[in-house]
């Protein structure tokens, strides 16, 4: 073998084995520095300071935090933490290095607003947050109505100002028809599984995002039960008073005449009767329903259909 | 081994006499200047503001020199004409670029050994005293090192094959990419399909500075941890010697006449 080819193999044999050698430490310095990246943000977390520091390419690195607000949303609900400080900041630098970027208010909202392990539990901060980007973006209806969303799912329901969100979002030009209809809704503060199912159906309808409609299918699908567990359970009611007992099963509402049926969820699993209270059969496949989960039941991730 | 070790000396003679290490003036300034004015306009950031600007100017003051001395490495020694003396002589191509590669690394080596210097001295003017966390500022230095491993193995791969123009914008550009590493392997980790594989292979072939920075850090007094200590520096060593060995054997075949 001659001098040159004798190199050649041997830096050849190097640089692969120093490639695979590259590869593999990268991968072990992923696992020491899991969140080392978000940790940054502390250091840096004046959203002026860092648009100062961007030196005018403001819109790639608004693009880069949103990107790291999405992984560390999605890194602490996979592990159902409670905690998401880095959350907030995250969103206002985002949002303040592109005031026009709408999903970042959209979907940092709906990270921010929700009870934790679904959410931060800062609906503050996303009231704040979607009023920061209606500021920024007044002809965009799709704010207002965000706005009127969080209200409305709150803790404590406040449907005057989810009222006038809807209605300040109906006076944008090209708004969507819906948000009028809202708007009365609130303000007549009627029919919760009503509303709650016409906002859902908004939201499915005004999105093309896959994540966000099924997120508003898997609600439909949680108010299509809580509404069937209502009705049942007005049912067995009805029976206790009549009998002074609860019925055993379904088999008694139907012999009774009260049923024309054994109910079914939406997934046309029959519903369980257990001593006088209505319970999913697959309470994992409706991650978001209040009623028709049975006692001590834990709830899981959200799934999607 | 001897003929590695005469030309990475001449290299930084080389260095030394285009006056590189000039730049420890304009750092001394910079620093100094800052030990005195913050303490005058601000509260309480007096040691934050020395750690993160000393640390900040080392890495960049470094990195200037690191490719803009590397990219001309090959190239400088082609346009003088030395090179062919050089090689005309009983050394091998590949001791040549390993020479060069030590030469550079050893300058910038040298050169942050003084920034150092400056760093602990504005430190000590600052505060007053040391305090068992600054020992920290040295880990950070020492990745601020294992940069330029990897930015001048960089440099060189690019001047071997390249323009000195092009090979500056190339090693910067990685650089920068370099930099938002971590960021580029989340957008792999989001990504779908054939995206997914363009983007997970992307993200593996460009040098990871970003677990190199720990800047931030240190300037908040916490600790680096071993394991990170020892993976950077496997890292550093392993990315430094894939792109030399590309060096090696794009200039092994490289028509020099």
């Amino acid at each position: 073998m001659s001098g040159s080819r004798k190199v050649t193999v041997t830096t050849s044999v190097l640089l692969l084995f120093s490639l695979a050698s590259s590869v593999f430490l990268l991968r072990r310095l992923d696992q020491v520095r899991t969140s080392a990246t978000l940790e940054e943000v502390l250091y840096l977390n004046s959203p002026k300071w860092v648009r100062r520091l961007s030196l005018g390419y403001t819109g790639l690195l608004a693009d880069i935090y949103w990107t790291r607000a999405v992984q560390y949303f999605g890194s602490k609900h996979v592990t159902r933490a409670t905690d998401y400080k880095l959350l907030s900041p995250l969103l206002e630098i985002t949002t303040t290095l592109d005031p026009k970027l709408i999903v970042a208010y959209q979907f940092g909202a709906n990270f921010l607003a929700p009870k934790p392990p679904n959410g931060a539990g800062q609906p503050d901060q996303a009231i704040a947050l979607v009023e920061y980007g209606i500021r920024n973006n007044p002809d965009n209806w799709k704010l207002y109505y965000e706005l009127g969303f969080i209200y409305y799912y709150m803790e404590s329901k406040d449907y005057a100002k989810a009222a006038e969100a809807f209605e300040r979002g109906a006076k944008v030009p090209n708004a969507h028809p819906f948000l009028r209809v809202l708007a009365a809704q609130m303000a007549q503060h009627a029919g919760e599984i009503q509303t709650a199912r016409m906002l859902w159906q908004t939201a499915y309808a005004t999105t093309q995002d896959d994540l966000i409609r099924k997120n508003a299918v898997a609600h439909l699908r949680a108010l299509k039960v809580d509404e069937d567990i209502t009705e049942l359970e007005k049912l067995v009611a009805a029976y206790r008073q009549q009998t002074g007992l609860p019925p055993s099963s379904f088999n008694v509402l139907i012999g009774a005449g009260r049923l024309l049926g054994v109910p079914v969820d939406p997934d046309g699993k029959p519903y369980r009767l257990v001593d006088g209270r209505i319970e999913l059969r697959n309470p994992e496949d409706f991650p978001f329903v209040e009623k028709g989960l049975p006692p001590g039941y834990e709830p899981g991730l959200p799934k999607f259909h | 081994m001897s003929r590695v070790v005469r030309i990475a000396a001449n290299t930084f003679r080389e260095a030394v006499r285009d006056r590189v290490l000039y730049n420890l003036i304009a750092f001394a300034l910079l620093l100094s200047g800052a030990a005195i004015l913050v303490g005058q306009i601000s509260v309480g950031i007096e040691r934050l503001v020395v750690v993160n600007l000393g640390l900040t100017a080392v890495s960049l003051f470094g990195v200037v020199i690191a490719i803009f001395i590397g990219i001309g490495l090959v190239s400088k020694e082609m346009e003088k004409r030395t090179l062919y003396t050089v090689l005309s002589r009983p050394v091998r191509r590949w001791e040549f670029i390993v020479g060069k590669f030590l030469g550079l690394t050893g300058t910038l080596f040298v050169n942050t050994f003084f920034m150092a210097i400056g760093v602990f001295a504005a430190l000590l003017y600052v505060s007053h005293k040391f305090q068992s966390s600054d020992a920290w500022i040295l880990v950070a230095l020492f990745f601020i090192v294992l940069q330029f491993l990897i930015l001048c193995a960089l440099a060189l791969l690019f001047s071997s094959f390249s323009s000195p123009l092009l090979s500056a914008v190339f090693a910067f550009s990685l650089f920068v990419i370099g930099s938002f590493a971590e960021d580029l392997r989340g957008f792999a980790r989001m990504s779908r399909g054939l995206a997914q594989g363009l983007a997970t292979t992307a993200a593996y072939l460009v040098p990871n500075f970003s677990a190199l920075n720990v800047i931030g850090q240190v300037a908040h007094e916490q600790p680096i941890s071993a394991h990170l200590i020892a993976y950077n520096t496997a890292y550093a060593l392993a990315y430094s010697a894939m792109a030399i060995c590309g060096a090696v054997l794009i200039f092994e075949r490289r028509n020099l006449k």
